[in-house]
């Protein structure tokens, strides 16, 4: 089981903060795959790749980056700070 | 080094003058306060701030520590907001303490490029018009490269 957070938007498309997932997925992209396939909520929240950005126990990292030993994957919008 | 995520607003002048006082040594202070902005309709009611709890204390520590490292600073603050913020509230401030102004301001800009891009707050604006989360900006994302 790994914790899977949405922010901003994703949150809302998909229409909850944090859950659980059950996966076997190796990467990020791997992960999308599979939620994508899951649901159309998530179809649409994931369609565009390039206007997403993702965290892997709370460090930034890349869509390839391998999930094996993380707990929490954060997938959100690029960042407006400041 | 000071680093605080809060949902109540802060008082520029009390923060800055905190700042100075304990920067002793410091020949050069630089402040950085940005502030809520209207939108375009001039019909901004309000800006929600949502940010990543645990993350974002990591990602403003790592990047006021590479500013620490990389300038000849004394010390440097970061304060940013979040939650529900009215038009021309403080939504964040950065300070920086040196001995000379240059360190000082190349530092600052360096926190609030870092701020803009990397560290993970999301901007909703909550206006008569209807609510739209603020896109992120090409030149904000460009501006990391001069660093």
């Amino acid at each position: 089981m790994i914790d899977v957070v949405y922010f901003a938007w994703v949150r809302e498309r998909i229409g909850l903060p944090r859950e659980q997932v059950e996966t076997s997925a190796a990467t990020v992209a791997d992960l999308i795959t599979e939620l994508s396939a899951r649901e159309d909520r998530y179809a649409m929240a994931f369609a565009d790749l390039s206007s997403l950005r993702v965290a892997l126990d709370q460090e930034l990292a890349e869509f390839d980056s391998p999930l094996a030993g993380i707990r929490e994957v954060a997938i959100f919008p690029p960042m407006t700070g400041g | 080094m000071r680093i605080t995520i809060q949902s109540e607003p802060f008082d520029m002048g009390a923060e800055s003058n905190a700042f100075a006082t304990s920067a002793k040594g410091a020949g050069a202070i630089v402040t950085f306060t940005g502030i809520t902005r209207d939108n375009a309709q001039g019909d901004l009611q309000v800006m929600e701030i949502e940010h990543y709890p645990g993350m974002t204390e990591r990602a403003l520590t790592d990047i006021a520590e590479t500013a620490m490292q990389r300038w000849q600073l004394d010390d440097c603050l970061i304060i940013h907001r979040y939650g529900r913020l009215a038009p021309q509230d403080p939504i964040m401030m950065v300070a920086t303490a040196s001995r000379h102004r240059a360190d000082a301001f190349a530092a600052a800009e360096y926190l609030m490029d870092y701020l803009k891009s990397r560290a993970p707050f999301w901007k909703k604006e909550i206006a008569k018009s209807g609510a739209s989360w603020v896109a992120a900006r090409d030149v904000d994302e460009a501006a990391l490269k001069r660093w």
